[in-house]
């Protein structure tokens, strides 16, 4: 069974957005929204209600967060969007550079936004987007300075780059971070630790450290939230929880292809299924679809073997690679999967993977996209 | 006093290329902005009261290191995008 579905699309120079037909067969663009803008994250309210948020800046301007509430048919900019306190000491005093992720709160609390932001730094709303506050829990945390050192980060800086919620327990957190590795609160962000065990480190002198890892990307599965799968700068992993252990999955996926990537995807049923997409981090990291071969790869048995979903994408020749935030499933029956290309370019398979076929190009290179069902 | 808007915050001014504003510091005629314009002022300076770093201020022909510049009547206070990549 499959329903409308509508793809939110951030792109490094506005908006857009992709509907389909109750098939997935046709599909229709709207856009661009904010053209200019870098849009690092693109997200609705998964609760209802029907908010859309947009993390946005410019090359010249200071960052900000756009809402709507009318499904995109008009947007207002929030009110006092995400920022650390000032600070006495100009020296030291951080200022956030773009918000890179937004995550809607737990079922539980309507209303409740949580941001992470360039430089790490996590923010809450409780208006629904309006005005923003800096969570000290993390922020000010005594470690902050050795989670977050001087001159660590992406080209893009250093990143606070997801939020993740258990949904049976709204105090229970996961953020990702690109300088310290994954970190868990239980006391709804007012205390953290990191959670880094097992996940290799190849860019410093120890191989294990408690943190300082650059987790790509966290998937928590919805019907066991025990079950986390990560996508490192260092390799595919799977904890289940109440384990702190990290085990590396991705030995298992081809050595040429190798278990690199931006980005972890679970099934929205089925525990042991997780699809990832594979970059080239060999040599100097040129962070390629491996080869020019682009492909998925999914297991169905939770890592203990891979197989490859090419069919439909460039045989040869094809270098992209996928962001963070630009790979995503529907909840239909089959699942379909979309992801948006550093080219450009969105990518559909409604048949879990099997098939891949282009429904969009010639885009801005793309930070986000989003599956939801179509208004 | 007069402040010329550049075209990348002219969204928040109904298309304007110049407004009035009033201030004896360039830190008050932005708050000013804000009242009138909501949201203009953190798109100019950051939470630490920085100018952004891909934005110029000018009072008249002076570059303005940050808002705390004082001014006086008749100044021109100019906003300008600078030059931010591709």
């Amino acid at each position: 069974m499959t329903t409308a579905v509508q793809l939110l699309i951030g792109t490094r120079k506005g908006a857009w957005v992709y509907r389909s037909d109750a098939a997935r067969r046709d599909w229709s663009v709207t856009g661009p929204i904010f053209l200019g803008q870098i849009v690092n994250h693109f997200v609705v309210d998964p609760r209802g209600g029907g908010t859309m948020l947009m993390a946005a800046k410019t090359g010249h301007l200071g960052p900000t967060i756009f809402r709507s509430t009318d499904a995109g048919a008009t947007w207002t900019e929030a009110a006092q969007p995400p920022a650390f306190p000032k600070s006495t000491d100009p020296r030291s005093a951080r200022a956030v550079e773009h918000t890179f992720w937004l995550e809607a709160g737990h079922a539980d609390e309507p209303g409740v936004w949580w941001a992470g932001a360039s430089p790490p730094g996590l923010f809450v709303s409780h208006d629904d987007g309006v005005t923003w506050e800096s969570v000290a829990g993390f922020n000010d945390h005594p470690m902050y300075d050795q989670w977050v050192p001087s001159g660590a980060g992406t080209p893009d800086g250093p990143l606070l780059n997801q939020i993740a919620i258990d949904p049976r327990d709204a105090k229970h957190m996961y953020i990702a971070t690109s300088t310290g590795g994954v970190f868990e609160s239980r006391d709804r962000a007012q205390s953290w630790a990191p959670l880094n065990k097992g996940v290799e480190v190849t860019f410093g002198p120890d191989p294990y450290p408690e943190f300082g890892q650059d987790a790509h990307s966290i998937a928590i599965h919805p019907l066991n939230p025990d079950r986390i799968y990560q996508q490192n700068h260092c390799g595919i992993y799977r904890i289940d929880r109440p384990s702190r252990d990290w085990r590396r999955i991705g030995e298992t996926m081809p050595a040429d292809v190798g278990d690199i990537g931006f980005t972890v995807l679970t099934h929205p049923r089925e525990v042991d299924t997780a699809w990832v997409f594979p970059m080239d981090g060999t040599t100097v990291w040129p962070r390629t679809s491996p080869g020019g071969k682009p492909a998925v790869y999914r297991t169905r048995d939770a890592g203990l073997s891979w197989e490859r979903q090419d069919a439909g994408f460039p045989r040869e020749q094809g270098w992209f690679t996928v962001k963070r935030q630009a790979f995503c499933a529907d909840a239909g029956a089959p699942v379909g999967l979309y992801l948006g290309t550093t080219g450009g370019e969105v990518w559909m398979s409604d048949d879990e993977g099997a098939g891949w076929r282009q429904i969009g190009a010639h885009l801005p290179e793309i930070y986000s996209v989003l599956a939801t069902p179509a208004a | 006093m007069r402040v010329s808007i550049p075209s990348q915050l002219q969204s928040y001014c109904g298309g304007a290329t110049h407004v009035e504003a009033a201030g004896a510091t360039i830190d008050e005629v932005l708050h000013d902005l804000d009242r009138r314009f909501p949201g203009i002022r953190f798109r100019i300076v950051d939470e630490q009261d920085r100018i952004r770093r891909h934005i110029r201020i000018f009072v008249g022909a002076e570059a303005a290191p940050d808002v705390n510049v004082g001014l006086k009547a008749g100044d021109d206070l100019l906003i300008f995008g600078a030059l931010s990549g591709g």
